[in-house]
């Protein structure tokens, strides 16, 4: 036996390390070719040709509408892009450590829906009740709020689903969905209470786009984001060790609480200040880490790094796409995230060794 | 040496463990036998650090278990835990290596394929853990804790593998193998606890076994003394079992590794 299995340890030893590093590498050129992508595409005329003149200093030369469309309304919107989707697809990787399964989502456990009932709150009651803090806060107000309702969410998420440190997915997605539900229907009731004005601001917002994107809204939550990705190297190794149950995880050494909590800090901050700035869009923090596991192999490693820089390419190229096909129109991006995304979550419950079969562990 | 010092545990009002005292020291096979719900889990889960006796202490070298970091632990003991299901497809390779990270090797890789070796393994490496048999599974969980101390003794510290049931769903083949990895260990210095339900094995391999029932200890010391008829009857209420041969319809097979 020995003999026989010693050829195959060159080609598939069992260590993904090397494999790991060439998706991340290959990962951040995608991102590069998804930032062109979404720079140059768009209903006027700014294309391949004008973004070189401007890179490379030409800016100038320039027809003085095409610098206007670059600067004001491209370069905030792909720059939200990457930053939303970073921190959407990290936070469902994030979460599916914790959760120890694949299918803990933010947007189908409800976590997202805290976020936007906090959101709502913030933009109903902003300016009366909750004046105070408004003025103290200014821009951080709104995705301080959401970060605070997805926490909530998530910590109530967790102490539910999760017995002796094992988490069922029947528990995980049922009480997932009535978390949600019932932060969507205290939702309607303060919809109830909007004025017209704040009433566009929630549709708008709650179909979930990147339009209307400032410098402003990604300063506002690149803090969240950007800290979120420096806690990644922290919790990486910890978080391999929890999917083995949390007595193995202390066995070898990680202080399990204190990383359950970073951790569920870290998914809330992730998930929250995203939904302030750019509504539900659904199923990035699910396509992304489960492709990303087919070619990596699950180590958070290189999961969790990898799901940032993919997140964000996949959020530009959705984006892209939803500014494009019905153009001058655009399409919700959460359509096109679901419409991509549904099927993965099918083909995770369903497909091979399908997950609705067999409860987790 | 770790040691359990009149060790309490109680939850929902049952005494799991009553002033349990025991002992393990450098160089000693501890086997742990009794029947289900002795509290031997409970024990293993204090003796690891993992749980908080209610009353008395678990003292590694004389401090107090709680008083090390999870970090530390991990340097000084491994436990084995009863089996582990995943919901990720981490190689074989993978989850071993998860152990030589714990332990802080600079080569966490080539130390986790030399402990595959050790269990029989090699070739196993780049098997998802999900697809692998149980007793395969059990195997690769016992290769991550040898990882985790690959030396049984670092710098004159003796360091202790805690395997709970390490021969539950294995052939009587890598049964054997296994205890006879942890027979190395222990002869090499290491400190080793196991909990058994195969009292042959637990007879052959133990230099020192404890019975334990209700969460007592109720008899510990050499096997001679400890298995017979008067203990193994008040403990399993099964009498006249020790030491007679079955009748002469039945074959019987005792397990015999190489040492005897």
């Amino acid at each position: 036996m020995r003999s026989l299995a010693l050829p195959f340890r060159t080609e598939a030893d069992g260590d993904r390390s090397s494999r790991g590093i060439i998706v991340v590498a290959g990962l951040v050129v995608l991102l590069f070719a998804a930032t062109l992508v979404s720079l140059s595409s768009g209903p006027t005329g700014v294309g391949l040709g004008e973004l070189w003149l401007y890179a490379t200093g030409n800016a100038a030369s320039l027809p003085a509408q095409d610098l206007v469309v670059l600067e004001a309304v491209r370069l905030p919107r792909t720059a939200l892009g990457i930053v939303v989707g970073a921190g959407l697809a990290v936070s469902g990787a994030m979460m599916q450590g914790l959760f120890r399964n694949p299918l803990a989502d933010p947007g189908i456990v409800g976590v997202t829906s805290g976020a936007a009932l906090a959101a709502v709150v913030a933009i109903v009651l902003g300016p009366t009740l909750l004046a105070p803090l408004t003025m103290i806060l200014g821009n951080q107000f709104l995705p301080l709020m959401a970060f605070c309702g997805a926490l909530v969410n998530t910590w109530v998420l967790y102490l539910i689903a999760t017995q002796d440190g094992r988490t069922s997915t029947t528990a995980l997605i049922l009480s997932g969905i009535a978390i949600g539900a019932l932060s969507a229907a205290v939702m309607g009731l303060l919809i109830f209470l909007a004025d017209d004005r704040q009433l566009r601001d929630i549709t708008f917002w709650s179909l979930g786009s990147l339009g209307g994107a400032t410098f402003g809204r990604v300063l506002s939550i690149l803090p969240f984001v950007a800290g979120v990705i420096l806690v990644i190297p922290f919790v990486a190794r910890g978080l391999d060790a929890l999917i083995l149950g949390d007595a193995a995880a202390f066995h070898m050494g990680v202080p399990v609480q204190r990383l359950k909590k970073v951790a569920i800090v870290a998914v809330a901050a992730a998930c929250g200040s995203t939904v302030a700035v750019a509504g539900s869009i659904g199923f990035v923090g699910i396509i992304v880490p489960h492709l990303l596991r087919l070619v990596m192999g699950p180590s958070h490693r290189f999961l969790l790094i990898g799901s940032a820089v993919g997140g964000g390419a996949l959020l530009l190229i959705a984006d892209s796409v939803a500014r494009t096909v019905a153009a001058p129109a655009e399409l919700p991006i959460g359509v096109v995230t679901a419409l991509f995304g549904a099927p993965v979550f099918l083909f995770l419950l369903l497909g091979k060794g399908g997950i609705l079969m067999r409860d987790m562990p | 040496m770790i040691s359990a010092k009149d060790v309490t545990v109680a939850r929902s009002g049952r005494k799991l463990l009553n002033a349990v005292d025991i002992q393990l020291l450098p160089g000693r096979f501890t086997i742990v036998i009794g029947p289900n719900g002795a509290g031997k889990s409970t024990l293993l889960k204090v003796m690891s650090g993992e749980m908080l006796a209610n009353e008395g202490e678990v003292t590694y070298f004389g401090a107090a278990a709680h008083l090390h970091s999870p970090e530390e632990l991990a340097r000084r003991r491994a436990v084995l835990p009863q089996a582990v299901q995943l919901a990720f497809p981490f190689t074989a390779l993978e989850i071993v290596r998860m152990g030589s990270v714990a332990q802080g090797s600079l080569q966490p890789t080539e130390q986790a394929r030399k402990a595959l070796t050790r269990v029989g393994l090699l070739g196993f490496e780049a098997r998802p853990y999900p697809s692998l048999s149980g007793g395969e599974q059990q195997r690769v969980q016992f290769a991550r804790a040898l990882a985790q101390v690959p030396e049984p003794v670092v710098e004159g510290m003796p360091r202790a593998l805690l395997l709970d049931e390490p021969t539950a769903s294995l052939d009587i083949g890598h049964q054997i193998s296994v205890l006879e990895v942890a027979r190395e260990f222990a002869d090499a210095g290491g400190i080793v606890l196991a909990i058994l339900h195969d009292l042959n094995l637990a007879a052959e391999f133990a230099d020192h076994l404890v019975v334990l029932d209700q969460g007592r200890v109720v008899d510990e010391g050499a096997c001679v003394e400890t298995v017979s008829d008067r203990t193994i009857g008040g403990v399993y209420g099964i009498s006249g079992a020790v030491g007679r041969l079955p009748a002469a319809h039945i074959p019987f097979v005792l397990p015999q590794s190489r040492y005897r």
